[in-house]
């Protein structure tokens, strides 16, 4: 299993601190989620974490190996490990569904094209998007898309899956779908899962480690059960979050 | 002082961007099925605008020079010797890449642009692409191997254009055009050609390119990005111009 470790990372844009100290660890082959309110930085420490946005400070470490000061080759070893859904799921709009998903495997893998082919219809099948291999990303439904970034994300077999919002914008039935399959995934394939969200139905339907951000600041980390049992002892905001989201009673959860 | 520091700052990003743009190459199979595709964008799409554009830039060029020389003791072969130098030095290469700035370069600029906001660059970035080599290499080399081959063909249409109206207007026939045009001509002047129509290539290609990888925001910052790269290539086109013919005529 594989363990991602992230140590004090803060980050300025500016004049303006959008992370302070943001100290935590996934739990290895689990899906682990960063929530909070819109705002909050969680998009931000998630690029920290995948090296999109160079932190000003902090360490992250995939495995031992600390990612944000590695050699350019172990970078890359980290990288082609990991697997990311983006927000708007960024698929490559000049390929088809299938180029998106063989596109990894063309570039990093050394496989034949009928190895790429049966690897790409796997995958889309895994996704439940079974032979959508000729159409074009603007020819598909968000829920569609997204389903065709997990599939592109996972084409490699990555140790670690990242999900930016990954049920943002859609209906509550796709986007239910969209979480069982990050769950049975992260299963299936065993990855270190992190899911940023504000989503609260998401952390029920998945998550197992969680995180809560507030302005920046990392205010509370637990499970699930933790999460939702002893809403009592949560930070305030916390509790706020977990009143407006309607999940926990009203009477559970004390005001801000 | 500021517009001289935002000067220098936007060329210090181009230099690096353009120094990033030649590292960490992935296979070579990738980049030659982009090359491919790229350079039959730029050229196969931009035959005809090239077509037509040289050709009345060539007719219009051989009525207005025929209409100045008035005496009749300069003869008309000399209009063909205009027409042809003008053609090969200068309306060839710098029209066809002013042209080609407006077109391939916001296609270019809007192309990257849109990859960026819709995070599709981050994506490539995630996998571990060097995403600067794998968008501006395929479409750098597209432009220094098409924009030759572009200008020389506008230079021939030039030339029929120029034939063709003075032939239609009666002011010089095409065999008094083809001896001016031979009478003046010299090998260098189609190197020089050249070697325009690969500097304005890397120009529009690199610049556009810039323009679009450093958009930040939404359709609006692509729709401005776009137009930015075609006002500055078109300026560093005609800067690099003026260069080229105080350096090397």
């Amino acid at each position: 299993m594989s363990s991602l470790r992230v140590e004090g990372l803060a980050k300025w844009f500016g004049r303006q601190q959008v992370l302070y100290d943001i100290s935590f660890a996934c739990e290895p082959g689990k899906v682990n989620m960063i929530i909070g309110p819109s705002g909050c930085g969680k998009t931000v420490l998630l690029k920290c974490i995948v090296g999109l946005i160079q932190p000003d400070r902090g360490k992250v470490f995939f495995g031992d190996l600390e990612f944000l000061s590695a050699k350019p080759q172990d970078r890359q070893a980290i990288l082609r490990n990991l697997g990311m859904l983006f927000q708007s799921s960024a698929l490559f709009d000049s390929m088809t569904v299938g180029e998106n998903v063989a596109f990894p495997l063309r570039v990093f893998t050394r496989q034949s094209e009928k190895q790429i082919q049966d690897r790409v219809a796997y995958c889309l099948e895994r996704v439940g998007l079974a032979g959508t291999q000729d159409k074009y990303p603007a020819q598909l439904s968000g829920g569609m898309k997204r389903r065709v970034g997990l599939a592109r994300a996972i084409a490699l077999n990555p140790q670690y899956l990242f999900c930016d919002e990954p049920n943002s914008g859609l209906d509550p039935l796709t986007a239910r779908r969209i979480d069982a399959l990050i769950r049975e995934l992260t299963q299936e394939f065993g990855t270190t899962t992190l899911v940023v969200t504000h989503d609260l139905k998401s952390v029920v339907d998945m998550g197992e480690k969680i995180l809560f951000l507030y302005e920046g600041r990392a205010e509370w980390q637990g499970t699930r059960e933790e999460l939702l049992g002893a809403v009592e002892t949560m930070p305030p905001n916390l509790q706020a979050f977990l009143r407006a989201s309607g999940l926990v009673e009203p009477s559970k959860a004390g005001k801000p | 002082m500021e517009l001289l520091l935002n000067g220098f700052e936007h060329f210090g990003r181009y230099l690096l961007l353009l120094r990033r743009s030649f590292t960490g190459l992935l296979r070579f199979r990738l980049y030659w099925n982009l090359w491919t595709y790229e350079s039959i964008q730029m050229g196969r799409d931009s035959l005809f605008l090239v077509a037509i554009i040289s050709f009345f830039v060539g007719a219009v060029t051989t009525v207005q020079t025929a209409y100045q020389i008035v005496s009749p003791f300069i003869p008309k072969s000399t209009i063909g010797a205009i027409v042809s130098t003008s053609a090969i030095l200068e309306l060839a290469p710098t029209i066809t890449s002013l042209v080609l700035a407006g077109r391939i370069g916001s296609n270019i600029a809007s192309q990257i642009g849109s990859m960026r906001v819709s995070e599709q660059i981050d994506a490539l970035e995630v996998m571990g692409i060097n995403s600067a080599t794998y968008l501006i290499l395929p479409r750098l080399f597209g432009a220094l191997v098409f924009f030759p081959i572009l200008v020389i063909y506008s230079c021939v249409i030039v030339h029929v254009g120029g034939i063709l109206a003075g032939a239609l207007t009666s002011t010089v026939n095409p065999t008094q055009f083809g001896v001016g045009a031979r009478s003046f001509f010299e090998d260098f002047q189609v190197v020089f050609m050249l070697i325009k129509a690969v500097t304005f290539g890397f120009i529009i290609s690199t610049v556009s390119a810039y323009q679009g990888y450093y958009v930040r925001g939404g359709a609006l910052e692509v729709g401005a990005a776009s137009t930015r790269a075609v006002v500055v290539s078109c300026l560093m086109i005609l800067v690099a111009d003026y260069v080229l013919a105080q350096l090397l005529l």
